[in-house]
C-alpha cells in the first residue's frame, strides 16, 4: 500500500492501542502523527513513550518519509 | 585446565579476554529478577571482582524468577545471601556485599570502585537515580528492564559519544503511568533472558568481545519471541533534567521528580505524627494485617475521589496502603485538589512495615 505509516508499538502502549501492530494513513511529521494517535487513543495522552522511525530514535517533530516504520516504545521500569 | 577453558578456546575471546575479564570490576545494583541471573553468568565467566547491593529481603512470591533464593532464604536480606551462596561456589572472585539500596547519598562511593555498572534494579526513580550517577562519573552501564512480557537492553555511556537513558527517555514518567511486576505480574524466565542477555553485554564490554548494544537499545517480546533494535542518537532534551554536577545530584529527590509526591519511611512519618496530621489508611476493608491506632483514618482508595471533604481541614497528610503504590497515587489525586497541603506518601507501605 502507498502512502502508508506501519505502526508497531510496545508494552503499555501496545494495550492501551490494543494491538502490537497497526497501519495508518500518511502523516507529515511525527508531532502529526503523535496528535492523530492521542485523538484516536485517548489512554496515549498520560503515558510517555518514545518514537523511532525506520528504526532510529528520534527527538524533536521530525518528517515521516513514506512507507516508513514507527515504533511507540515506552519504558520499562521492572527488574 | 582451568574452569573457564572452554571460553579461552573460543576464537576471539582468548586468554586476552579472559584476562581482561579477571582484572575488572563490576557492580551488580539490585540482586532480583535481572540480578539473580546476571550475578549467576557474571560469577560463572569470572569476573574479577563483583559487588552487590540490594537492602530488599526475600520474599515467597519472589521465588518464581529470583533464582538464587529458596524457602530457607525468605526474610533474608538478598545481597547477603546471594554473595554467600556464590562464596561456597567459587574461590577465585572478590565479593563485596552492600545490604543497602543505591541513594544519592551513597552512590557516588558504591560506584567508584568498579569499572562497570549493571543496573538491575525494578523502579524508575532509581534506573535515573543510577544513569545520572554513571553519567557523571563517566562510567559505562548496562541497562535492563521488563514489562510483563517484554524487555529491553542497552549499554549507556560507553566511551566518548555513549548515550544514556536520558537520550532515550529525557523525561521521568511515573509509577503510575507504567507499573512495575508486583502489580502486574511476570513469567520468571523473562527476567532470567534479558538478565542473561545483561550478563553478556557486561562481559562483551569488560572483554572487548563482539559488539555491545552502545547507542541501541534491544527490545524482546517474551509472547512473540521477537527482537526489536533501534538506534539511540544524542538527544538535545536529555540534559533538562538531570543534575549537572555531584552537588546537585546529592540534592535530587528521585521519588518526588518521578511520581511529584514526597514519599516518608515508616520512622520518618512516626516524626511527623501529630493531632494536626492526618493519617490515612487508603486500603480496602479485609486487606491485612488491619492497623488500628488513636486517629487513624479510613478511606479506600476506590472511594477517595468521594470522600476528600473528610481531609479538608488537615494541612498535613500522610498516606498509606499495602505496598506504597496506591497511597501515591492518593497523594497525588489529593494534592491536584488541595495544592497548599503538605501531602506524602508512606514509602513500601503496611509491607515496609511488617518487615521492619
Amino acid at each position: 500500500m502507498p502512502n502508508t505509516i506501519h505502526i508497531k508499538a510496545f508494552g503499555m502502549i501496545a494495550e492501551r492501542i490494543g494491538t502490537t501492530e497497526l497501519e495508518m494513513a500518511y502523516c507529515l511529521d511525527s508531532a502529526g502523527l503523535l496528535e492523530l494517535l492521542r485523538a484516536k487513543f485517548p489512554g496515549l495522552t498520560t503515558t510517555k513513550f518514545s518514537l523511532a522511525i525506520n528504526k532510529k530514535l528520534i527527538s524533536g517533530n521530525q518528517e515521516i518519509p513514506e512507507n516508513a516504520e514507527i515504533a511507540l516504545l515506552p519504558p520499562f521500569s521492572g527488574g | 585446565m582451568n574452569r573457564f577453558e572452554r571460553q579461552i578456546i573460543l576464537p576471539g575471546f582468548g586468554i586476552d579476554g579472559q584476562t581482561k575479564l579477571r582484572n575488572s570490576s563490576v557492580l551488580v545494583i539490585g540482586a532480583g529478577g535481572l540480578g539473580c541471573p546476571i550475578l549467576l553468568y557474571l560469577a560463572a565467566a569470572g569476573v574479577g571482582k563483583i559487588g552487590v547491593t540490594d537492602g530488599d529481603k526475600v520474599a515467597l512470591s519472589n521465588l518464581n524468577r529470583q533464582v538464587l533464593f529458596g524457602e530457607r532464604e525468605l526474610g533474608k536480606n538478598k545481597a547477603e545471601t546471594a554473595v554467600r551462596y556464590f562464596q561456597e561456589k567459587y574461590s577465585d572472585i572478590k565479593w563485596e556485599v552492600y545490604p543497602e539500596f543505591i541513594t544519592t547519598e551513597n552512590a557516588q562511593e558504591l560506584i567508584s570502585g568498579y569499572d562497570l555498572i549493571v543496573d538491575g534494579t525494578d523502579n524508575f526513580p532509581t534506573r535515573y537515580l543510577v544513569n545520572d550517577a554513571c553519567v557523571l562519573m563517566g562510567k559505562p552501564l548496562v541497562f535492563g528492564a521488563i514489562y510483563q512480557h517484554e524487555g529491553q537492553v542497552s549499554v549507556f555511556n560507553l566511551g566518548e559519544n555513549g548515550c544514556n537513558y536520558r537520550d532515550l527517555y529525557p523525561r521521568m514518567p511515573s509509577a503510575s503511568e507504567i507499573p512495575n511486576c508486583a502489580e502486574t505480574g511476570v513469567i520468571g524466565v523473562l527476567p532470567g533472558i534479558i538478565g542473561n542477555l545483561m550478563a553478556l553485554e557486561a562481559i562483551k564490554v569488560l572483554s572487548g568481545f563482539g559488539k555491545p548494544l552502545s547507542n541501541r537499545v534491544l527490545f524482546f517480546n517474551s509472547l512473540s519471541s521477537q527482537t526489536y533494535e533501534v538506534e539511540i542518537s544524542p538527544n538535545p532534551e536529555s540534559k533538562d533534567d538531570m543534575p549537572g554536577s555531584f552537588a546537585s545530584f546529592e540534592i535530587m529527590d528521585y521519588e518526588l521528580a518521578c511520581e511529584g509526591v514526597k514519599q516518608l519511611t515508616w520512622t520518618e512519618a512516626m516524626r511527623k505524627m501529630n493531632a494536626d496530621v492526618a493519617f490515612v489508611d487508603v486500603r480496602e476493608p479485609g486487606e491485612m494485617p488491619p492497623l488500628e491506632c488513636t486517629g487513624l483514618i479510613k478511606i479506600p482508595f476506590s472511594s477517595l475521589s468521594t470522600q476528600f471533604g473528610r481531609l479538608e481541614d488537615s494541612e498535613e497528610v500522610l498516606f498509606f496502603c499495602q505496598s506504597g503504590i496506591r497511597s501515591q497515587n492518593a497523594a497525588r489525586q489529593l494534592q491536584e485538589a488541595f495544592p497548599d497541603k503538605k501531602i506524602y506518601s508512606i514509602r513500601g507501605g503496611i509491607n515496609a512495615l511488617k518487615t521492619n
